[in-house]
């Protein structure tokens, strides 16, 4: 190598040009994430456009709906009962301690209330459930597609939608607010009864409170998320399922991503809905 | 009928198909054979719609079913029963449930309707009794079988065989051979066989398809096709790896 002609490099000049390369590779990087996402939201909008024209033509086959509403609401009771109840005794508990310091104790049920009504009992319910049913859907769908069970499906002249996504997609509607109820009425008497028996305070004044602050609108909130997150859990385990890569990697992935993706569009949804339905029924 | 023309399918950059046209008449037995990887079960899945061609057509009754959707699809695969390489039988079900399935929706059948004819299906590819098993307990000999009752229980127009003998014992594929065979024979069907047995190929056929470079290569009656000295039939039709090693 000829060192007298090699001329050396102006820093600043190689600097910015590493900055040009970096930028081109974020560019490229953001592009492609940007590319897959709007793709993913693609495909789900057509899944949802072909569950509506499913809703029109299908006539749901009442044993598959019942076997959906068992497999995902019945089963789901016992994960959701302990979650309710162990959530209301700590939120009865931690509520305590604060309000003893101002002498609210009484007012203890009814924040309880009030919040496993609107916030914790759907949101809780449905992270549970996202875990439990979100994987088995996609799973159990993901395990068919790579088998061809789904193509077998389609010579059959079956539409997969109408089939798989359909009754799973109503019976989680139907069940999620019967669970997200259950799960607030187990937490208010488990917090009811750790306030009572072990912090001791006084149950006539904490049941009275309770109820003049708990209003019907808390609970139809409630029950109107649960719905809403139940159609999620459902809709994003269906599509993860019925888009999975291929081969027993492809399902795992498919099921971890349907756990994670429905978790975090029940978190981001319950802010929106939270503000929707507070400015509609007066709050904001 | 059917009738492919200039059908052309790629993945990504790998083209697989390009430029097939053949026809089918009404009850011709045609058997599809080539390398692994070649393309035949993609040409398969395109003949029931279960892949879309980048270009060309495929016509069914002379009704061109490339621009139709999955829900107008559904019309056309009435015509067909499909038997997958793998039977893919719905694991969940029992062997009743899953000859059955076809006529879930049907509200003109009873239960008692459905049950008589499960039981002949079943008879009739040699697996009488076996309702109430579950496909884990089969094996694979006897859950193609079941794929098959499955896919003739409708009587539908044309059958379609994806590799049914492919990782079978030699007396096994005989005797799917034999049901191929019979069903053909009984129900008047068109079939097609997607297959690597040339022993197979020369006893289910009327006619030999062997796709090659992504193009129909050869077309030809069984006995027209096994005499053949064209290098790359007879390459493939004596089972060897270099060309020069051929018997003929």
């Amino acid at each position: 190598m000829n060192r007298a002609s090699h001329k050396p490099t102006n820093p600043t000049l190689a600097k910015g040009n590493c900055f040009v390369i970096l930028r081109a590779v974020i560019n490229s990087l953001v592009k492609q994430r940007v590319d897959y996402v709007l793709s993913e939201l693609g495909q789900i909008a057509f899944l949802i456009r072909d569950i509506f024209l499913s809703l029109l033509t299908f006539k749901v086959v009442w044993r598959d709906l019942l076997y959906q509403i068992y497999s995902i609401g019945v089963k789901s009771q016992s994960v959701v009962l302990v979650t309710g109840a162990f959530t209301g005794m700590v939120l009865g508990a931690q509520t305590y301690f604060q309000f003893h310091k101002v002498k609210m104790d009484t007012a203890t049920l009814a924040v309880v209330s009030v919040s496993l009504c609107d916030e914790l009992g759907p949101v809780l319910t449905a992270l549970m459930v996202a875990g439990r049913v979100g994987a088995s859907i996609a799973a159990e769908i993901g395990t068919m597609r790579v088998t061809e069970q789904i193509d077998a499906l389609r010579t059959l002249a079956t539409h997969p939608v109408d089939y798989l996504v359909l009754p799973r997609i109503i019976a989680a509607h139907i069940a999620l607010p019967f669970l997200a109820l259950e799960a607030i009425v187990v937490g208010i008497f488990s917090s009811y009864l750790v306030c009572v028996h072990i912090l001791g305070i006084e149950p006539v004044y904490l049941w009275e409170n309770m109820l003049r602050y708990t209003h019907d609108v808390d609970i139809v909130i409630g029950v109107v998320k649960a719905f809403i997150f139940g159609g999620i859990i459902a809709l994003i385990g269906c599509y993860k399922g019925l888009t999975c890569g291929l081969g027993a990697e492809g399902v795992g992935l498919a099921t971890t991503e349907a756990v994670v993706y429905s978790s975090i569009t029940i978190l981001v949804a319950n802010f929106f809905l939270t503000l929707v339905m507070g400015k509609l029924v007066g709050l904001l | 009928m059917i009738e492919v023309r200039n059908l052309q399918k790629s993945f990504g950059a790998n083209k697989i198909l390009d430029g097939v046209s053949f026809r089918i008449e009404n009850g011709e037995s045609v058997v599809i054979i080539g390398r692994s990887g070649g393309g035949k079960s993609v040409l398969l899945k395109h003949l029931v719609g279960l892949l879309q061609p980048d270009s060309g057509e495929i016509l069914i009754d002379g009704e061109n079913i490339g621009p139709l959707n999955e829900r107008q699809l559904l019309r056309v695969r009435r015509k067909f029963g499909m038997v997958f390489q793998g039977a893919a039988l719905f694991d969940s079900m029992t062997v009743a449930e899953n000859v059955g399935f076809a006529f879930r929706n049907h509200q003109h059948l009873n239960a008692g309707e459905i049950t008589r004819r499960v039981a002949a299906a079943l008879e009739m590819v040699d697996l009488p009794g076996t309702e109430n098993r579950k496909p884990a307990e089969l094996s694979g000999g006897m859950r193609k079988r079941v794929g098959l009752a499955r896919a003739v229980i409708y009587e539908p127009q044309i059958l379609l065989y994806d590799e049914p003998t492919t990782g079978l014992d030699p007396i096994v594929s005989d005797s799917i051979d034999k049901l191929i065979i019979r069903v053909r024979d009984h129900l008047k069907v068109t079939s097609i066989v997607v297959t690597h047995d040339m022993r197979s190929a020369r006893r289910v056929g009327n006619r030999v398809m062997m796709l090659h470079e992504k193009k129909i290569y050869a077309n030809a009656t069984p006995e027209e096709f096994f005499a053949s000295s064209d290098a790359i039939v007879r390459q493939f039709v004596d089972g060897v790896a270099d060309a020069k090693e051929c018997l003929i």
